[in-house]
């Protein structure tokens, strides 16, 4: 058990990336995961790894494009805006069936936006984002320990399904510090025989690519690939279930607002009211199964996001619509008050 | 005797460009350069959007497919990954100068150790011969039906005396494909372009003058002959930086 250390989140990410083998670093300077960079500027070198500014959030993401092809661990972090300057990039890494990281410290938009916490961008990570079809397995930390945790996990995971990860975080939990526990030294334990290594003169040539020119095999990549998402979607869903056994009442929200809606929760538990909490963890692969069971029992869900309501389309898909779903948010970089959270929860249990 | 034969570094696919397509050639000098430096084994190769699209059906070594214009980043993030590899890009001049502008720039500022080869037909072939950032002033193209009149498309851009203008870049030529003489010199150019990455020099790229017959609306030859006449006057041919030859010096 190692000791526990005060960081931010945004630094807790860098350390935990490093520590799961991950030598390898672009990025482009937004606001608010700065911090991120500037550690893996200054920790890689000392390493021996690779820190390199790139000329734009595009040409980041390429290089990262370029290293995943080698099989070896890679990362970019930005926030909203840089997110959506990648989605090329991601997408193309997405249909080469590369592993990669990619870290999005949510700020409010559209557009420039704002610089104040976000989950504005659900819709953009958990749909695909950039053009075709595809997803990317989607992490949503609520604490600086699960910042780190998740880091090294997106690792695992986009290794061993050969896919492009997101560790969806927001400016809150990005500035945040708090003790975490940092991860045991890990890393990939997948063999990658796909990799570009070099032929070595000892096997055909390796192609990277995502052009098929004949209809019927870009289809079938298409396919083939869904298959491997139905699995993901069968055996890593993650969320955190809190007081829902008896709950009339279930809140659903990730990030910073899992963790106001953990004190409305409670809150209403002191007024009498059975309330509880499903915290998605993976928002992609989403958690549906314990809200469709939930479904059956509860009088009904509120959705609180930092957003004009994104998740709560897949909070009314899970539930099939059975039971009535609220939205509770703010959008802009607010963030919900837990009396905000507590009064939607009195309107869904039957008005107060 | 077999006194004439296909490079190793090429595969046996049949390449896919035009009748009188200079690509064919320019994929021919590349390989044999890299036969030459029995590098085969270690190379990896970054295609294009564009014509040479397919380029990682052709070459034998390790290839990657990259978006449009991003072949400097991609082969900046697999050289950082793998220095002891020889990586090397094979863009056109839609791909390069124009929606690749930032990435080859930096690319080349930063010095990474990269040989690109740059392809410059003055027109994008792959899409139907649209207008390039290097087609010349008056050139008739699909989106320049009048002529490139540089009141509303602006000039056409000289990308090897432009790197050249930068500190960063070890190795900056301009060589041309459309005769025998010009084909032996880029050979030797393209080469030495490999050279410098082995040898750790930085970042080193090779402009061919190359020609579209199909999309010029030209025969093979007459296209030839456009090279000569309207490309090399306003692309003069020749090394434009070479920091290399200081050092050795």
């Amino acid at each position: 058990m190692s000791e526990k250390v005060l960081m931010k989140g945004n630094e807790a990410i860098a350390e935990a990336a490093i520590r799961a083998g991950c030598r390898h670093y672009f990025g482009y300077p937004i606001t608010p995961q700065t911090e991120l960079a500037a550690y893996m500027a200054k920790r890689m070198p000392r390493i021996g790894g690779v820190f390199l500014q790139a000329e734009s959030e595009i040409s980041a993401i390429n290089m990262v494009y370029g290293v995943a092809s080698t099989g070896k661990r890679v990362m970019t972090s930005s926030s909203s805006p840089g997110i959506s300057l990648k989605q090329e990039g991601i997408s193309y890494i997405a249909g080469a069936d590369l592993p990669a990281l990619i870290v999005n410290v949510e700020r409010g938009g559209p557009g420039l936006g704002g610089i104040q916490p976000s989950q504005a961008d659900y819709f953009q990570a958990t749909k695909g984002g950039g053009h075709g079809d595809y997803h990317l397995i989607v992490l949503t930390p609520a604490s600086v320990q699960e910042m780190a945790d998740l880091t090294a996990l997106a690792f695992d995971l986009a290794d061993q399904y050969r896919m492009p990860a997101m560790l969806l975080a927001d400016g809150t939990i990005g500035q945040m510090m708090e003790p975490v526990e940092l991860p045991a030294e890990s890393g990939c334990t997948v063999e990658k025989p796909w990799a570009l290594t070099g032929t070595g003169m000892k096997r055909p040539h390796n192609i990277v690519n995502s052009l098929y020119l004949v209809p019927e095999e870009l289809e079938k990549t298409n396919f083939e690939r869904f298959e491997r998402y139905r699995k993901i979607e069968e055996t890593e869903v993650r969320y955190e279930s809190f007081m829902t056994e008896d709950a009339d009442v279930a809140v659903v929200a990730f990030g910073i607002a899992a963790r106001v809606s953990k004190n409305a929760v409670l809150a209403a538990r002191k007024e009498g009211i059975k309330a509880g909490l499903i915290r998605p963890i993976t928002v992609w692969p989403f958690p549906k199964q314990p809200i469709a069971a939930l479904a059956d029992r509860v009088k009904g869900f509120v959705s609180v996001e930092l957003s004009m309501g994104q998740m709560i389309e897949d909070v009314k898909l899970a539930c099939s619509c059975k039971k009535p779903v609220s939205l509770c948010n703010r959008a802009g970089g607010m963030i919900p008050t837990p009396e905000a959270v507590l009064a939607a929860i009195r309107e869904m249990n039957g008005g107060n | 005797m077999v006194v004439f034969e296909k490079p190793k570094s090429l595969t046996s696919a049949e390449l896919h460009y035009c009748p009188g397509c200079t690509h064919g050639i320019i994929h021919r000098l590349v390989a044999e350069a890299i036969d030459t430096l029995g590098i085969e084994g270690k190379t990896i190769g970054v295609a294009p959007v564009g014509c040479a699209v397919m380029a990682y059906d052709y070459f034998a070594c390790d290839m990657i497919e990259a978006a449009h214009g991003r072949a400097p980043a991609v082969a900046t993030g697999i050289k950082r990954a793998n220095p002891e590899n020889v990586v090397f890009t094979y863009q056109g001049d839609g791909d390069l100068a124009s929606i690749g502008m930032a990435e080859t720039v930096h690319a080349a500022a930063r010095n990474e150790n990269i040989t690109v080869i740059f392809v410059n037909n003055a027109i994008y072939g792959m899409t139907g011969g649209q207008m390039a950032p290097t087609s010349l002033p008056g050139q008739v193209t699909q989106t320049s039906p009048y002529g490139r009149d540089v009141k509303v498309a602006g000039y056409p851009v000289r990308v090897s005396e432009m790197l050249a203008a930068l500190d960063g870049p070890a190795f900056v030529a301009r060589v041309a494909v459309n005769n025998v003489k010009n084909v032996r010199n880029a050979k030797k150019v393209i080469q030495k372009a490999f050279e410098n990455q082995l040898a750790g020099k930085g970042f080193s790229l090779v402009e061919v003058v190359s020609s579209c017959p199909t999309n010029w609306g030209m025969t093979p030859q007459k296209a030839l002959d456009w090279v000569d006449e309207k490309m090399i006057p306003y692309y003069p041919l020749g090394v434009y930086k070479d920091k290399t030859a200081e050092e050795d010096a």
